[in-house]
């Protein structure tokens, strides 16, 4: 129940992206196309996943134990950053397809805010394995639903109405972000964490 | 042992050395893609092993691509087209490459992985440069700011180019190149002249004005560029130049000087002050002895102590002063952008066709 809770909760009330604004840069600038959403956003979750479920044990079972908690930022980043690398070599190798599609995008999420967060928010809540990959898998799902939809959004738009001009481009987008965080927050109803 | 410093660097060394040590054999075991090969001009084949740029394998097989930053995507130097096998283009390349380019399979050769075969094509001009291993031969000083270096060839030993092109300056000890007109006319092959400006914070400037000496040794690849003087052409030529942009229009005088000079040339060079002006002597002689050439230097900020007689202000002015509208002529530009900006703009009011425009930016 705990767990369907958590993972309930990080993709629509607790949605990293519209209730906690990260990973915005990316949000705003690749969101201009459905297909290129999508494979961020299936990027984003591998990633996400992959780089949390190796940080537990090297924060719980390396660093606590050996009472280094505050050195947790450098690890993790470092982790994150060959974490992508290895990522990107996996895919090259056995998924060539896969590496034009949403290859481009992998070491551009070596800098994805989000990555780190979902990381960070691991240790203040201070999760279990199973907990800390029910969440990570929840946050980037969630991640990638706000992208997707964003963008879906922003294509339609593209082709049937008349953006003023002043809008365009950010502008816009960040309206239509701020919508739909308001329409993320009716799921507050469901599930809260903590 | 337990101090609270220790413990968390040597734990922090420890991750950095493991994740280093998975990354290497990570790579040692996945990044292997066999045999590729790449062919060039659908005639010369490349056979190599996959994984390494397009630009690093023509390097290797000494075709040389011009490139300034080293394949850092930075300088946009390296564009080839790529007819198959290239993948999809990359954000990093976007920005240097338009939508029609795009579309003819223009691509960055040090941006492209070679996964698979390949097929490229290169113009007929580049695989023409060479490696040169060269000696300084002499220098010096034609401004405050302007070198004249010669540089005499030892293997090979002559170059072949057409006046105007340029040639490519490897920085001594790293793998950076920068890129110089030939001063020189090309009759003069074993000994080319490059003039050098000097741009504070500039790594290749500042290396030449400062490190480098007489008898260095250095290499050069080249030439290169499609700046350079129509010889089939008999239209009159109008020539605008500043600061180094002299180099490639001395390149161009030089060898019409041989030729005795068949068609009609003005030459405007524009400078801030007298002291910005070098063969100046040279020039008005060259115009004294072919009536076809006139020599136009126009000074912007003349100083009150240079008694300066000739034309002043911007270069176009003058230009705007002494071209008649509708010349049946062909133009030469080589200086900073915003000087060739406008002197299109001027020469295409006196209804010079942009075809007829050839210009080098830098």
């Amino acid at each position: 129940m705990e767990l369907i809770t958590i993972f309930i909760a990080s993709i629509f009330t607790h949605n990293i992206a519209l209730t906690y604004i990260l990973g915005m840069c990316p949000f705003i600038v690749i969101s201009r196309n459905f297909n290129t959403a999508v494979g961020m956003g299936i990027s984003v979750i591998f990633v996400v996943t992959l780089a949390t479920v190796i940080n537990w044990p090297i924060y719980n079972k390396i660093l606590i134990p050996n009472g280094s908690e505050l050195i947790y930022y450098l690890v993790f980043i470092i982790v994150i950053a060959a974490t992508v690398q290895l990522l990107e070599m996996l895919i090259e190798k056995f998924f060539p397809p896969l590496q034009t599609s949403f290859g481009i995008f992998l070491p551009l999420i070596t800098v994805n805010c989000m990555v780190l967060a979902v990381s960070l928010f691991m240790v203040l809540r201070k999760y279990g394995f199973i907990e800390t990959v029910v969440f990570a898998l929840g946050s980037s799902i969630g991640w990638a639903l706000a992208i997707i939809i964003m963008a879906a959004i922003k294509q339609k738009m593209m082709i049937n109405s008349d953006v003023p001009k002043g809008l365009r481009g950010a502008g816009i987008t960040m309206i239509i972000a701020g919508l739909l965080a308001f329409a993320f927050m009716g799921f507050a109803g469901m599930v809260t964490l903590q | 042992m337990d101090s609270p410093v220790f413990t968390p660097i040597l734990i922090m060394n420890s991750i950095l050395f493991a994740i280093t040590v998975i990354l290497i054999i990570a790579e040692r075991l996945l990044v292997f893609y066999g045999e590729c090969s790449i062919t060039i001009n659908k005639e010369k084949i490349l056979a190599v092993e996959g994984g390494d740029t397009l630009l690093n394998y023509f390097a290797a097989n000494k075709i040389f691509i011009p490139s300034a930053c080293g394949g850092k995507a930075t300088c946009g130097y390296c564009k080839i087209e790529v007819l198959s096998g290239g993948g999809h283009i990359l954000p990093t390349e976007e920005i240097f490459i338009g939508r029609k380019e795009r579309q003819s399979g223009i691509r960055l050769a040090c941006q492209v992985k070679v996964r698979n075969d390949i097929e490229v094509l290169i113009s007929e001009d580049l695989l023409n440069a060479r490696e040169y291993k060269a000696t300084i031969y002499a220098m010096e000083d034609l401004t405050h700011d302007i070198k004249r270096v010669a540089i005499k060839l030892d293997e090979p030993s002559r170059i072949e180019f057409k006046p105007g092109q340029y040639v490519q300056f490897k920085v001594p000890g790293t793998d950076e190149f920068r890129a110089y007109s030939i001063a020189s006319a090309p009759s003069s092959a074993n000994l080319i002249e490059l003039l050098v400006r000097f741009v504070p914070g500039g790594l290749c400037s500042g290396y030449i004005h400062e490190v480098l000496d007489t008898n260095d040794k250095i290499n050069i690849t080249g030439p290169f560029g499609d700046f350079y003087l129509r010889e089939d052409s008999d239209r009159g030529i109008i020539c605008i130049a500043g600061g180094c942009g002299m180099a490639p229009i001395r390149s161009i005088l030089l060898h019409l000087k041989e030729k005795g000079m068949p068609r009609r040339l003005t030459y405007f060079f524009g400078a801030r002050k007298k002291a910005d002006l070098f063969y100046t002597e040279e020039l008005f002689a060259l115009s004294r002895q072919f009536p076809n050439f006139r020599y136009v230097p126009a000074l912007s900020e003349p100083d009150p102590q240079d008694s300066w007689t000739g034309e002043t202000g911007l270069i176009t002015h003058a230009v705007e002063k002494f071209i008649e509208p509708g010349a049946y002529a062909e133009a030469y530009l080589c200086g900073p952008p915003p000087m060739i900006d406008a002197a299109v703009k001027v020469l295409g009011n006196k209804g010079i066709a942009e075809i007829f425009i050839y210009y080098d930016k830098f």
